[in-house]
């Protein structure tokens, strides 16, 4: 039991990092997109699952750096992993057979089934309003991996009803969807932002609230949500982080 | 065999008006210093290939050298956007340019098809997205032995790649180490090719986990000391990662990147 009453100060995206770093577990060979994703994978390695195996799309499998990597490609992932492999090997061998049991990704826009939008901003894509980087190895991390974690900061523009294009196929228009077409992977079956953390519905698999943040209210969720969001029945708190976990992350971000 | 010539001199020979160049390193080992010679010679109507555009393409794309750009993932990494990749995408400046856009894996195994002498390559991708809707070269097939549907990506076969490596020998062997990304297989699917290396030695010492391109693979090869920075060269120069950050605001600024493009074409010192 706890017993101390300090307060620890921490913000909504360390509480992020931290509530996505603990949904991951000993022993999971994860494919890691950088920035957030990165940062969360690193900091489960660096604390509750130090055999938690990262893969990297530049080809690094196994990589386990000491600060977070500045890009995909950053020297200390080859440096420091159990093979390095090229591009192609990383696609064909290790993703596509299905040997991977998370893909952890990022994304621009995320809607109410799990799709990942990082391609464009707006309906014609001819014509878009904002022009994203594009796809990357997300849609067939999306499609391979035994399951996908979401990662993402969350407001009305990044969590939409609809995304405006889909980039990485998340559950399609509802439950089924995945199966019609064949995907081998579970899907999206964790999202965490900045606020919560979401599930999909076991018979439509549409996202529904199933943890607050420490502090953050369902109004301020529905505020930033762009969608009628469904609540869980049994709603948790997720726990704050620990002082432990923070100096984890704190020293990650440090070293880098 | 591969002749070894100065940087210069290889552009010319090999990257004419309305080829289909790619430039490829995965992060590592990116030839820049080609890219700013590409520049310099003032190429244009080109067709760039790359997975990752990142600052040298965006810089090719502003100085007005690319027609189309086959890509999968565009961006500054770890900065954010390519501005002058996005005025061209959105305002057409400073022309428009066409996009064929993929998927990482759709792109590797489009240079894998086009190194083994192969159409096209087969996929377990782009499944439910709608990149298949406006991609053109992205089709559906059935495989003969299950059924399965599939995806199929025609092979790319550049006029001309260009990559960046460690070393050379005199003979023009080429030794490459670290990330190695796709650049073996975009060398051995283009018609020609160039590589840029940090230095040309007399004999190439094994290294763990390297790869050789013999010389009768490449077309030329020119020693670019440094010619992968603000990338790195794994074993002899560190990523630059203040460049990446400067050039976040000279690329949102017509103004800034004209400024940059002149003392490129003038000093041969990109700046």
């Amino acid at each position: 039991m706890s017993t101390a009453t300090t307060e620890l100060t921490y913000t909504s995206d360390e509480m992020m990092s931290i509530a996505a770093a603990r949904a991951l577990s000993a022993g999971q060979r994860c494919f890691v997109g950088i920035g957030l994703p990165s940062t969360a994978a690193n900091v489960a390695r660096r604390s509750h699952a130090p055999d938690l195996v990262l893969i990297y799309e530049s080809g690094a499998l196994g990589a386990k750096p000491d600060r977070l990597p500045a890009s995909i490609g950053d020297g200390i992932l080859a440096e420091t992993a159990d093979a390095v492999v090229s591009v192609p090997e990383v696609f064909n061998y290790w993703l596509q057979p299905g040997r991977i049991d998370v893909g952890f990704l990022g994304a621009a826009q995320l809607d109410k089934f799990g799709n990942i939008n990082t391609t464009v901003i707006g309906d014609d894509y001819a014509n878009p309003v904002v022009r994203l980087p594009g796809a990357g190895g997300a849609p067939e991390i999306a499609a391979s991996c035994h399951e996908v974690y979401v990662i993402v900061r969350q407001s009305k523009r990044s969590f939409v009803d609809r995304v405006d294009f889909v980039t990485s196929f998340g559950h399609g228009r509802g439950n089924g969807d995945r199966a019609r077409l064949g995907l081998p992977g579970a899907g999206p079956t964790l999202v965490i932002t900045d606020l919560g953390v979401y599930r999909p519905d076991e018979h439509t698999s549409e996202l529904t609230l199933t943890a607050l943040h420490p502090g953050v209210t369902v109004e301020q969720v529905r505020e930033a949500t762009g969608w009628q969001l469904r609540v869980a029945d049994e709603l948790a708190r997720t726990p704050a982080p620990t002082s432990d976990e923070l100096a984890v992350l704190r020293a990650l971000k440090e070293a880098s | 065999m591969a002749e070894i010539v100065s940087l210069a001199d290889a552009v010319a020979e090999l990257v004419r008006d309305g080829d289909v160049v790619a430039l490829e390193g995965f992060t590592h080992l990116i030839p820049v210093a080609a890219g700013h010679e590409i520049i310099r010679q003032r190429r244009r109507d080109l067709t760039l290939v790359r997975m990752t555009p990142d600052i040298v393409y965006d810089q090719l794309i502003g100085a007005g050298c690319a027609r189309k750009l086959i890509f999968s993932w565009g961006g500054n990494p770890g900065v954010g956007s390519l501005h002058r990749f996005r005025d061209a995408v959105q305002n057409g400046w400073p022309e428009p340019l066409e996009i064929e856009e993929h998927s990482h894996a759709g792109m590797a195994n489009r240079y894998v098809a086009g190194a083994s002498g192969l159409p096209f390559a087969v996929l377990r991708g782009y499944t439910g997205t709608d990149l298949a809707s406006v991609t053109s070269t992205i089709k559906q097939i059935t495989c003969p032995f299950t059924g399965e549907r599939l995806a199929a990506v025609p092979a790319i076969n550049a006029d001309v790649s260009i990559i960046h490596a460690q070393r050379a020998d005199r003979a023009g062997n080429v030794q490459l180490w670290g990330l190695v990304g796709v650049q073996k297989e975009a060398v051995l699917a283009a018609k020609r090719s160039l590589v840029t290396v940090e230095e040309v030695v007399d004999e190439l010492e094994p290294v763990d986990g390297g790869i050789v391109l013999p010389s009768w693979a490449v077309t030329r090869v020119a020693e670019v000391p440094g010619g992968a920075h603000p990338s790195y060269a794994q074993g002899y120069s560190e990523r630059d990662n203040g460049y990446y950050a400067e050039w976040d605001p000279i690329s949102r600024d017509r103004a800034e990147f004209e400024k940059w493009l002149e003392r490129t074409r003038t000093t041969g010192v990109p700046a």
